[in-house]
């Protein structure tokens, strides 16, 4: 069997004085910090040979995306988010204006500043996108402190005794509307903040939670202005 | 009408001559209309691959829209390299696919894949026509999509069954889609701000890109306008070269990984950096945190998500190429008066870094140094009508460094997804394009197998494409990456059988040359030239040749490795007659 040929060394003189008398083999084995990143960043090296860390610290932002409504245009979007290793924390879809066939998307994503301009920009050019606005930085423009945001969930909770008169006397608290109940479950309707609804299940857990539907979030700016 | 008549008819109202295809079971019908007309030429490829690639050399070399047409399945699943290789390149690109009737949709029918879902990350937009009503619309807006903006492919899905339905036809409109509107004006305030930056640079360079070549040739004129009047030096990507000619005297060469040494230098010691329709890609910027550190940058896109994308720019236009360089142009002319004396010290640099002749290589007369092939190739064709396209590799960087280009649309290589196989299905484009033009595939012994069989189409409609393969027995490229990072392990990178391609080429047909002989190449490359059918060239080359200069991966610009030939002797006699002339 012949045998695989080896080359020449091709380092020598005057590149090895370039390269300070390392070969690139030791250059190469030599990074920085090897850390591996989970998401699209900006890579400062650009390289698989010399990855570097992310130095940036990722934020959670609310986007609203009109869409044409029609078909495959949400998966348009989410394989953006996933294609290009984006985060979605929360999606939110429905048709909103029907005559005009204009369906409205509210993503909860994560990432650095820079990612999550780039995330801003990559939507807008999908062709059915009219348009994109971060609520979060519009809010911060406003000076609104945050975009409004709420979220819907519907909360099962099966038990007798003690634990249902509690579950039922702190979804009063909670305001949550019993929608359906028999004398073993209560299904609670519960509507805000998702911090609340998040302390809302929390609590239920322990008082026979069975289980949950959210909707997630929807979301709009403070003020007379439009999106 | 019938669906597949509205095909036909919408390529003619979009004014297409020439489509690349291949049949099968779901595109009948369309082939059937096809059949029956002569206003549209169809090319029957060998493999949708090559039909892809074909309508990208199409594309690239008339700045129309390519097209092609396949069938369902298999045929829509090897269009998706071509798809993807002209989404990163920016080449308008119209695929028509069959599909399954759409009763069957769904249903694992024979030849169905779902096609939209699969070209979705890989078009810039694509449409599954379920109603033939609807046909005519999504064809014209697929053409506009494709052609205007940031051009790209685009994919048009079309069910049987729609093929066979009769509807309503309406002819093209324009922007027929309100959530499309590309911005092409720049912003007139930015480009101001442009202008009082260039006017005050003492360092300054001219970064363009493929885009000013898909902006058109007026765009080509512009930028060299703009150079002659601001006397800036000027280096291009890979995919711009021709947009400034290679013999203009500001001319730096290519940049970036096997760019030269005065351009990578002159981009990392630069004080502002004028981007034009290029996107900072990793091969161009190298090492992102030292990249140009100490310059101000202007970046003139199309696209919005490539402004900010790797590099932060500090005067960003959106906007198109052509319309920002006529307003920089004409501003340039009203009110910046800068003294081109400002730049004689930053000439007298480059000069030196010129001097140190980053491109050069060992002479040889008993071997072909691939270098000295492409330039015998260059000097022996300079004078006729020359496309080149490339393959991926070595040989391609080669071409870019030792080919010189003067015009836009001469050039189509494959540059962002590096497509092995690209260079002949293109060369095979831009010959039914150009039927009297010289169209020659620089070629790598590995990549041109990749779509050797287009070789075949290249003989069946008289294309006489010339493959000039650059044969070293290596992939060497990849031999290279293994030398310079895997410890010189070579593993796979050598093509132990290797096919005869002198008769490769007859037996498709074609006519065959080898060469092996410094000295017999240029009556090898006459012949070739002269022949007026497809030729393999098999010119056998220097095996261990590696490609220099080179920024290695996750580097610097200013930490560029030189060939042996740029010794510091040369630096040492770096102001020679030549450069104080440029000075």
């Amino acid at each position: 069997m012949p045998s695989t040929p080896r080359a020449a060394n091709w380092c020598d003189g005057s590149r090895a004085a370039f390269m300070q008398g390392r070969t690139i083999n030791e250059l190469a084995q030599t990074p920085e910090i090897e850390i591996h990143l989970m998401n699209a960043q900006l890579q400062p090296t650009g390289s698989a040979y010399f990855i570097a860390k992310e130095t940036e610290k990722p934020e959670n932002h609310t986007l609203s995306v009109l869409v044409d409504n029609e078909p495959g245009v949400l998966a348009r979007v989410i394989g953006l988010f996933s294609g290009r290793g984006y985060n979605i924390e929360s999606l939110t879809v429905s048709e909103t204006e029907h005559e005009k066939h204009l369906s409205r998307i509210t993503i909860v994503t994560r990432g650095t500043p820079h990612v999550l301009e780039q995330i801003k920009h990559q939507l807008e050019r999908i062709v059915p996108v009219h348009r994109v606005v971060d609520l979060t930085v519009m809010a911060q423009e406003l000076g609104t402190g945050g975009a409004l945001a709420r979220e819907l969930a519907l909360v099962k909770v099966a038990g007798t005794g003690e634990a249902r008169v509690e579950a039922l006397r702190l979804a009063e608290a909670f305001r949550a509307k019993v929608i359906d109940a028999n004398t073993e479950h209560f299904i609670f309707e519960l509507t805000g903040k998702v911090s609340k609804i998040e302390q809302f299940i929390a609590i239920m857990k322990p008082l026979g939670l069975v289980e949950i539907c959210r909707t997630g979030v929807a979301a709009m700016n403070r003020g007379p202005q439009g999106m | 009408m019938t669906g597949a008549e509205m095909v036909v008819q919408a390529l003619k109202d979009n004014g297409v001559k020439h489509l690349f295809g291949y049949p099968g079971g779901a595109v009948l019908p369309i082939y059937d209309e096809l059949f029956q007309q002569d206003d549209v030429q169809h090319i029957l490829v060998r493999h949708e691959q090559g039909a892809g690639h074909a309508a990208e050399g199409y594309a690239r070399s008339t700045g129309k829209a390519g097209v092609m047409l396949v069938t369902s399945g298999p045929g829509a699943t090897n269009a998706v390299t071509p798809l993807q290789d002209a989404l990163m390149d920016s080449i308008p690109l119209v695929c028509i696919t069959g599909q399954v009737p759409t009763s069957l949709i769904g249903s694992d029918a024979f030849q169905e894949c779902d096609t939209v879902g699969i070209t979705r990350p890989c078009t810039k937009h694509n449409w599954l026509v379920k109603d033939v009503n609807d046909l005519a619309r999504i064809l014209h807006e697929a053409f506009h999509v494709a052609t205007t903006g940031r051009p790209g492919p685009v994919v048009v899905d079309i069910p049987k069954d729609v093929q066979f339905a009769k509807g309503i036809y309406s002819p093209p409109q324009t922007a027929p889609r309100t959530s499309y509107q590309p911005k092409v004006q720049g912003d007139l305030d930015k480009v101001k701000e442009a202008v009082a930056l260039m006017a005050e640079a003492k360092r300054p360079i001219i970064y363009s890109g493929g885009g000013v070549v898909n902006s058109g040739p007026e765009a080509s004129h512009l930028l060299r306008e703009l150079v002659d009047l601001t006397g800036f030096p000027i280096t291009s990507t890979l995919m711009g070269l021709g947009a400034y000619p290679a013999s203009g005297k500001n001319w730096l060469g290519m940049l970036g990984m096997h760019g030269s040494y005065e351009a990578n230098m002159a981009m990392h010691d630069c004080d502002v950096m004028i981007c034009i329709g290029a996107r900072f890609d990793d091969r161009i910027t190298g090492r992102l945190n030292a990249f140009s550190p100490n310059s101000k940058k202007i970046h003139i896109d199309i696209d919005p998500s490539s402004i900010n994308k790797n590099v932060t720019a500090d005067v960003p236009i959106l906007g198109d190429v052509g319309r920002v360089l006529e307003d920089m142009v004409r501003l340039w002319r009203a009110t910046a008066k800068a003294d081109k004396k400002v730049l004689y010290p930053w000439w007298e640099q480059i000069a030196k870094w010129r001097a140190r002749d980053s491109y050069a290589y060992k002479a040889n007369s008993e071997v072909i140094m691939p270098q000295y092939a492409i330039q015998r190739l260059y000097e022996n064709t300079k004078h006729l009508d020359t496309y080149i396209t490339t393959e991926v590799g070595q040989h391609q960087m080669w071409a870019a460094q030792h080919y010189g280009f003067e015009k836009p649309n001469r050039w189509m290589t494959s540059g962002g997804l590096g497509t092995m196989g690209y260079g002949l299905p293109a060369a095979l484009g831009v010959q039914i394009a150009h039927p009297d033009a010289l169209v020659i595939d620089i070629a790598g012994d590995a990549s041109v197998q990749m779509c050797i069989q287009e070789m075949s189409t290249a003989i069946q409609f008289d294309a006489p494409i010339k493959v000039f393969i650059l044969n070293n027995s290596y992939m060497g490229m990849v031999r290279q990456w293994q030398q310079l990072l895997h410890g010189n392990r070579l593993s796979h990178s050598y093509t132990e059988a290797m096919p005869d391609f002198v008769k490769l080429a007859e037996a498709y047909g074609g006519h065959g040359i080898r060469c092996d002989k410094p000295d017999e190449l240029d009556d090898a490359i006459k012949e070739m030239i002269a022949v007026k059918k497809p030729v393999i060239f098999d010119c056998r080359v220097a095996t261990l040749a590696n490609c220099f200069p080179m920024i290695p991966s996750g580097k610097a610009h200013n930490e560029m490795l030189l060939p042996d030939e740029a010794t510091d002797e040369a630096v040492a006699n770096a102001i020679d007659a030549k450069g104080r002339e440029l000075v």
